[in-house]
């Protein structure tokens, strides 16, 4: 192979003006984690309401959760970041979109928007699967105790259940990082796009990707192991199922 | 209105079904049967009882699941060329072909995935049934290959499944490097006439459709090979 290896491309001025290459991989691992986590929260919060939603006794609000879960389930999220990115502003009445579209930052709050959405109907099927594993039993006892429906949720179903489903959050907050990336296509210049832009500046390929991997590779290590730290704090005794709702996916 | 046109899809939902679902269907298709079979061997891999061979198919499956899709991409993209220039032992990076390169990603890529759903199926099998397969004289490839992988494959194939939903979602990233898949042509047609929201809301439906009604077909499936015991 001749290939030319330079591993000092790293501290080489970049032509992005944000100094050395490190300089620019560091700004595009700031840019994945502000999106990973502000799209986390969105997730998180939506995702905890439909899937308890999908639990109700109801048949119409149920039959209404499922029908969101299915539509961010089973669109390609490349499709939803281009609908969000793309169409959304020519659908709303036109001095809103064009604000919109004149927005700073627009590509950073679309990715959050689509991956919000995208996660928050995983978190949904994480969260109604848990609440599906309670025992029975639990919520006959909170109704029998006199507790309206709202109150046995609140007391008791959902307390136990945002505990159980630590573990498969755990994963989907790894997947929301890395499904971070295919914000590039709309412009966002995180992680991999910043390695991408090293890459065509600087034709060093492999030193590029491979640093983004590395980070990659440490990012997941930190957050598994804090998450590890919590999953035991938090950890029901005689309630640790490893088994999750099997939604496939990454 | 004139604002929408929704005859462009008319005028072009030949070209995007036998250009672009083809290929997508095509490369979901291959990029299936390469990834359960390579992930069947990682999982036998990550099983096996001497430490090293245990330790190689851990790392691979971590390393790949510890990475973005998009960034498997680009790596196999540009690494293949030299790969393959090694292999046939040319001194330039050969020219390796948009499909060829996408299926070796995406095959290597979800091996990783779908090693993860054998191994859940080999172990939910019970050592007892190896241990029997031993007592009747059987070698470790003869219980494997007549005793356990069957039944892993039965009771996995609805994960599996659902895994390739995810497969052929996960093909419409090949955009990244214009490559013409379903989205790519949408997206090609859409710039060329100017027509973007028709496009992309078709390509949702269609997306929508079909994962979908995967999805209950696998929801049947499930019934139907559960093994009852």
């Amino acid at each position: 192979m001749n290939y030319n290896w330079n591993w000092r491309i790293f501290w080489a001025p970049s032509p992005d003006g944000l100094g050395t290459y490190m300089d620019t991989l560091w700004s595009g691992l700031m840019w994945t984690l502000a999106t990973a986590l502000t799209a986390w929260v969105m997730a998180l919060i939506l995702g905890a309401i439909i899937g308890t939603i999908r639990t109700m006794p109801n048949r119409w609000v149920e039959r209404i959760a499922n029908v969101y879960v299915e539509l961010f389930r089973n669109i390609p999220l490349l499709v939803q970041m281009f609908l969000w990115y793309f169409v959304m502003p020519e659908l709303v009445p036109e001095s809103l979109g064009n604000w919109l579209k004149s927005m700073p930052n627009a590509s950073f709050i679309t990715a959050v928007i689509a991956l919000g959405f995208f996660t928050s109907s995983r978190v949904a099927i994480q969260v109604s699967a848990g609440i599906h594993s309670l025992p029975r039993g639990q919520k006959l006892a909170g109704t029998a105790l006199g507790l309206t429906l709202p109150q046995t949720y609140r007391y008791i179903l959902l307390p136990m259940a945002f505990r159980i489903v630590m573990p498969p959050l755990t994963s989907e907050f790894l997947n929301i990082i890395k499904n971070s990336s295919v914000a590039l296509t709309i412009g966002l210049m995180e992680l991999t796009a910043r390695a991408r832009s090293m890459q065509e500046f600087s034709f060093q390929v492999f030193e590029a990707f491979t640093a983004a991997t590395l980070i990659y590779i440490v990012v997941n290590i930190i957050v598994v192991n804090l998450m590890r730290l919590l999953e035991k704090k938090i950890a029901i005794p005689g309630f640790i199922t490893s088994g999750s709702a099997s939604a496939g996916g990454h | 209105m004139d604002k929408f046109d929704f005859n462009v899809i008319e005028r072009t939902w030949v070209y995007l079904f036998k250009t672009g679902m083809s290929f997508t269907l095509e490369l979901t298709g291959l990029a299936m049967v390469g990834g359960i079979l390579i992930g069947t061997v990682l999982a036998m891999m990550r099983l096996s009882s001497i430490k090293s061979i245990s330790l190689v198919a851990t790392s691979y499956v971590n390393l790949i699941r510890s990475m973005p899709l998009v960034l498997v991409i680009f790596w196999f993209y540009f690494l293949v060329p030299y790969i393959g220039a090694w292999i046939i032992g040319a001194n330039q990076p050969i020219s390796v072909g948009a499909f060829s390169s996408s299926l070796i990603t995406f095959i290597l890529f979800e091996a990783a995935y779908y090693c993860e759903i054998m191994r859940a199926g080999i172990q939910s099998i019970s050592r007892g049934q190896v241990s029997a397969g031993n007592a009747l004289g059987m070698n470790y490839w003869q219980t494997m290959g007549n005793i356990v992988l069957p039944q892993a494959f039965r009771n996995m194939i609805p994960v599996l499944l659902t895994q390739t939903i995810v497969l052929f979602q996960d093909v419409s990233l090949v955009y990244v490097l214009s490559i013409t898949d379903f989205v790519g042509a949408a997206s090609k047609i859409a710039q060329r006439d100017g027509r973007l929201i028709e496009m992309y809301l078709f390509v949702a439906v269609v997306y929508f459709i079909m994962c979908f009604g995967l999805s209950l077909l696998v929801k049947k499936l499930q019934q139907r090979v559960a093994i009852i015991r």
